[in-house]
């Protein structure tokens, strides 16, 4: 049964992959149209994830399950930009671009900015220096706190240049090692589900 | 000691108040500290101004508005040089919530420059699909845009007109808060070879200091600090120096509490109690 889908992503795999590296014009042409119909999965994938959101909330609302009542406000707002975006289009002036100024924007700054909040409050109970590598990150944390920013250089010329430093030779090191171990891990990775090796995707049998 | 519990205890709300203060007093009245333009920027800087007037660039905008503190900044900072260059923008974002920010720093920065619609930029707004986009763009600009934002097919558009992918464009300038950073990268800088600079959150900055070694990257706009840098290149005083006066103080408070949450850790351990106990619970308590 499940010899279809393990061939399809065999195929599928092995032919992108192949034609990424194939300069042929005919190559070059079943390409563009592999990438067309990945665009036609997305449309299907945003109908797909419309639906489930409206299924997910609708049963929050019917069963009156916990916070029901911010399901009914996604979906009154799900409804309500969907039919005003039909009715008056997205562009400047419209109403869906002045609740996305007036409402989504804001909104979603405002979520971000309380970081800063929750951060000072964390660092300020969790950052200990409790051990030799917890202090070791401490005075690193510190010196970048300071020296990345405006006041590290009134406080000393030579800040600014040892967090260069620490971003360019220990932090670089680290980056690279890293980058090249992710990279060699989604070759494999890739080659495993291609080959058939990897089949959670499939599900349980 | 007592004093020592009870500032190791200390109200969440105080350090709330302090991070409040800290970052709305320098916005209310600015401090003016300087800013100092590291390599990376000044390399940003230094390959858009070295284009010729004329010059086509694609700028992808690829953030949405949790992070516009950071990246819109740099968007305006970046388009007023463009303009200013007499660089030709073709602007597009791949955030469908980036499309009302794109278009507020295009007309932003078009009002402060004297730029016009479709003579000295084009706006393609949102289209989905990282990867699919990139690859689109590098076989076929129409294939993927046939129209503009407005409505306006290519053709008609004299900044687009004559544009149909990576050839045409001197160069991809791509400021993003994502991973789309990284498929810029995989596909217009290493499949179709397009000179690109990358504009990215603060924290997202590290990640792509390997490409910029490997001459992968021109340039690379690092967050609030690297907007900042930009805007001082270009000597304009906008959002994000404003903005680093508040991020400065707020660090310094960050850096001031950790100290004094140690200091009274080390003495509340030196007088035999328990160090408050461990972090435990809630850290944002």
């Amino acid at each position: 049964m499940r010899r279809g889908p393990l061939l399809l992503t065999f195929l599928s795999g092995a032919a992108i992959a192949a034609l990424f590296f194939i300069p042929h014009y005919r190559a070059q042409a079943a390409n563009s149209m592999l990438l067309e119909w990945t665009l036609v999965v997305y449309a299907f994938a945003l109908i797909l994830g419309s639906i489930s959101l409206w299924n997910s909330h609708a049963r929050k609302v019917r069963n009156r399950a916990e916070g029901w009542g911010f399901s009914v406000v996604t979906l009154v707002s799900l409804l309500a930009i969907t039919a005003l975006g039909v009715w008056k289009g997205v562009g400047e002036g419209t109403p869906v671009d002045w609740i996305y100024n007036t409402v989504n924007s804001p909104l979603a700054s405002t979520m971000f900015a309380l970081l800063a909040f929750v951060i000072a409050s964390a660092a300020f109970r969790a950052f200990r220096a409790r051990s030799v590598e917890a202090t070791l990150l401490l005075v690193t944390a510190i010196v970048m706190m300071i020296g990345r920013v405006s006041i590290g250089e009134l406080i000393s010329h030579r800040l600014p240049g040892i967090t260069e430093w620490l971003l360019d030779v220990p932090n670089l090191a680290a980056k690279r090692a890293i980058a090249i171990g992710v990279g060699l891990g989604a070759v494999s990775t890739a080659l495993k589900i291609i080959l058939g090796i990897e089949r959670s995707y499939l599900g349980r049998s | 000691m007592t004093w020592v519990r009870q500032l190791l205890a200390i109200d969440r709300r105080i350090i709330f108040l302090l991070v409040g203060a800290g970052a709305a007093l320098p916005l209310l009245f600015p401090l003016n500290l300087p800013v100092a333009v590291t390599p990376r920027v000044r390399a940003a800087y230094d390959a858009i101004d070295a284009l010729p007037p004329g010059s086509k660039v694609l700028l992808s905008m690829d953030y949405e508005p949790d992070i516009m503190a950071e990246l819109f900044p740099m968007s305006v900072a970046v388009l007023r040089h463009c303009f200013r260059k007499h660089v030709q923008v073709i602007a597009m974002t791949l955030y469908p919530a980036g499309t009302g920010l794109g278009e507020r720093a295009i007309s932003t920065a078009a009002k402060a420059e004297g730029a016009v619609l479709n003579r000295d930029y084009a706006w393609l707004g949102y289209k989905s699909g990282f990867q699919v986009v990139m690859i689109g763009i590098g076989e076929n600009l129409r294939g993927m845009y046939p129209v503009d934002f407005y409505g306006t097919p290519l053709d008609s558009i004299p900044v687009t007109r004559h544009v149909n992918s990576y050839a045409q464009l001197q160069m991809v300038i791509n400021l993003s808060g994502s991973s789309a950073a990284d498929y810029w990268i995989q596909f217009a800088q290493g499949r179709y070879h397009a000179p690109l600079v990358i504009g990215c959150t603060a924290v997202m900055a590290t990640d792509y200091y390997p490409y910029l070694s490997s001459k992968q990257l021109l340039g690379l706009i690092g967050g609030m600090k690297g907007a900042a840098e930009y805007e001082r290149l270009i000597d304009t005083f906008g959002d994000a120096r404003r903005g680093m006066d508040a991020q400065s103080l707020v660090h310094l408070i960050v850096v001031g509490l950790v100290i004094v949450g140690n200091a009274a850790l080390f003495i509340s351990k030196r007088s035999g109690g328990d160090g408050g106990g461990p972090a435990s619970g809630s850290m944002t308590r």
